[in-house]
């Protein structure tokens, strides 16, 4: 329960808002940070004295240059897409077939497919890389998305099922009675009113995507580098202001795509 | 005449469980029948295996003299209305109501035109871009209507279509959909719980009670010549009594409940010696002060008495039968009779219906809730 602030009572009135503001400061210090020192005009890359030497787009002009970096920013948005293409597809399908039909143990498979959503990814990170060596699939693209698909479907599957939970089962019978296979009555019928929980567990998936470690770690090779990858091996050779910039960018489109899910959230 | 429909020894099961037990039904082109029944009775089962929905585990069903029994929903010449509507929530009306003849590939001129006339008989014109969420409960209905209707269906099936909607919205939407009928000349098949539903819109109505048909017949057959105390109890209300026959001329027979009470009733087939049952409707009761003349009086003690707006409910007992008449109201007399008052009724030999012997005995007292006791198959 939420009271009002007690007025008389001073200690508080002082202590909450300072609190709050601790909180806030710990919690977003070092991104403002970062955003802020991606604009410091710095004589070298590699300087991160904390002294404040201007306004400059110097870095965001630099790191286009840089081949590397930009290779794995696009390594990034490739795997995100094609993860998030393919986890909506099986997240959706799978969701599908476990409403419409009967399984048998349907409980115990719905543990199973969402089961990866809580494993350590460390242990998913290994595993995988274990199973693609023993079938003799070389690192990769396909591996690291195969990779992340295995952990990001269930949370479109599950997104899906929530809002499968409170259809009516006349809407696909009505579409079968005016003339629709099943096939179109899914694509025309049940895939338009799943859309909000399509979209939302695919927003999801994609920036789930974007910022994977562990499990990419264990999954990559030199040519599908990721940028997480990329900064995590930088750093320790001494971080570079050209990461700060790109750091930033990524930042406002995750700060975008998260408004977008409210957004989409609150008009349902 | 060609049948539209036809049933043939359906049956259904669940598990264990029959739903449509044997049933047989023939539906006439152009005509509205009615399949009336108590909720769970297996009404929509039935219907469901005529659209395509539920295969019947026995029997086979024809559409216009073709075997469809085991075609899906989607190769079928018929539609449903659904109680729950089932727009698509993601369309407009037009789109709604486009739907059925875009995936059938009608040209998509004709459809424009066809789509138009549809909103049109449904008196929807101006609402075409409204989204379901934007409508009322009795547009919904018509959109669901049209949305079939345009389809041109060998058969339309509604399943208690105006279930939702309130009571002078249903009435009026009783009419239109009756209107709309004879009108378009598509068969329907109508499902409903209610009796008065049943009598106001249908050709004819099929009883259906546990899972098979009780009786079938127009209107007026179902009503004036029920065959069982169901049929008679489901129909409007009735004075069901069992009676001794004491003599039967060919003509007429005379009944006795007990002693006090004597009535006569037209039928030649009645064993003297031996019990049935007669149903009477409480509207044709003759309630009178002074004893009438001619045959078939009998005393009476006066019960309750209801004011129901156009008539009054008496209840009525004479020795250790109890009887309900309906008498119409006259004057501004608030009540009739008062209760205790001493009373002469009279029956008319010909407004005493003998129900079926065959289903005298099988035919458990009104008012049990059958869907419950219905016997499972082992
Ligand atoms: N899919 C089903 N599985 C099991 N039992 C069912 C199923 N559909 C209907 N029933 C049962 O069959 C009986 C008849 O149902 P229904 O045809 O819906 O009755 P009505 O429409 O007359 O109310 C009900 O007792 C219901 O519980
Ligand atoms: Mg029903």
């Amino acid at each position: 329960m939420a009271h009002p602030l007690p007025s008389g009572n001073s200690l508080a009135r002082l202590f909450l808002p300072a609190w709050t503001i601790a909180v806030l400061v710990f919690l977003y210090l070092p991104i403002i940070l970062l955003v802020v020192y991606s604009f410091n005009n710095v004589p070298n890359n590699m300087d991160l004295s904390a002294h404040w030497h201007g306004f400059t787009l110097r870095w965001y002009r630099a790191m286009w240059a840089d081949r590397l970096l930009m290779q794995s920013v696009r390594n990034t948005l490739i795997i995100a897409s094609a993860v998030t293409v393919v986890s909506i597809v099986l997240g959706t399908g799978a969701a599908w077939l476990m409403h419409r039909f009967v399984f048998p143990a349907a409980g115990g498979l719905q543990t199973l497919i969402l089961l990866p959503m809580i494993i350590p990814e460390i242990i998913m990170g290994v595993s995988l890389m274990l199973l693609f060596r023993a079938i003799g699939l070389n690192r990769g693209y396909l591996t690291v998305i195969i990779a992340h698909v295995t952990f990001c479907f269930p949370f479109v599957m599950a997104a899906v099922q929530a809002r499968l939970a409170g259809i009516d089962p006349s809407l696909e019978e009505a579409a079968l009675d005016l003339g629709a296979t099943p096939i179109r009555a899914f694509f025309s019928v049940i895939v338009p009113y799943l859309m909000p929980a399509i979209v939302a567990g695919g927003l999801l998936t994609f920036t789930l995507s974007i910022d994977e470690f562990m499990v990419t770690y264990f999954t990559y090779d030199a040519r599908s580098m990721t940028l997480p990858i990329l900064i995590y091996s930088e750093a320790r050779t001494g971080l570079k202001l050209t990461l700060n910039a790109v750091s930033t960018l990524f930042i406002a489109g995750t700060v975008i795509l998260v408004l977008a899910m409210e957004l989409l959230r609150s008009r349902r | 005449m060609e049948h539209m429909v036809e049933v043939q020894s359906v049956r259904k099961q669940f598990g264990n469980f029959v739903a449509v037990d044997g049933v047989d039904l023939n539906v006439r082109a152009g005509e509205f029948l009615t399949l009336l029944g108590p909720s769970g009775c297996g009404k929509t089962t039935l219907l469901r295996m005529i659209s395509g929905f539920e295969t019947p585990t026995q029997g086979t069903i024809f559409l216009a003299g073709r075997d469809v029994t085991r075609l899906p929903p989607y190769r079928r010449d018929v539609n449903q209305v659904f109680q729950s509507y089932a727009l698509f929530p993601h369309l407009n009306v037009w789109k709604n109501i486009a739907f059925g003849l875009r995936m059938k590939r009608v040209p998509s001129a004709t459809i424009k035109q066809r789509v138009q006339q549809a909103i049109g008989l449904v008196s929807l014109v101006g609402f075409e871009h409204r989204k379901p969420s934007e409508l009322s409960g009795g547009q919904k209905q018509r959109v669901a209507l049209a949305r079939a209707l345009v389809c041109e269906p060998k058969v339309l099936l509604l399943d208690e279509p105006l279930a939702a909607l309130d009571a002078k919205l249903r009435r009026a939407m009783q009419v239109e959909l009756k209107r709309l009928q004879s009108r378009l000349g598509i068969t329907f098949i109508f499902v409903t719980h209610d009796q008065d539903e049943a009598l106001v819109m249908s050709d004819r109505i099929a009883v259906v009670n546990a899972g098979k048909i009780e009786q079938i017949g127009t209107v007026g057959e179902v009503y004036r010549q029920p065959k069982t105390r169901f049929v008679a109890d489901f129909l409007g209300a009735a004075n069901v009594l069992s009676v001794q026959v004491l003599s039967d001329n060919g003509m007429t027979a005379r009944l006795s409940c007990d002693d006090s009470l004597v009535i006569s009733a037209r039928s030649g087939q009645l064993e003297p010696g031996s019990t049935a049952t007669i149903c009477i409707r409480p509207e044709k009761i003759r309630v009178s002060r002074s004893r009438p003349s001619g045959d078939c009086a009998f005393e009476a003690i006066v019960g309750e008495c209801l004011f129901r707006g156009s008539s009054h409910q008496v209840q009525l007992t004479t020795g250790d039968e109890s009887l309900i008449a309906t008498i119409p109201c006259q004057g501004e007399n608030d009540r009739p009779f008062a209760p205790g008052e001493k009373v002469f009724c009279q029956i008319e030999s010909d407004d005493v219906i003998v129900l079926d012997s065959a289903n005298r005995h099988s035919i458990e007292a009104p008012g049990t809730p059958r869907s419950q006791e219905r016997q499972e198959v082992k």
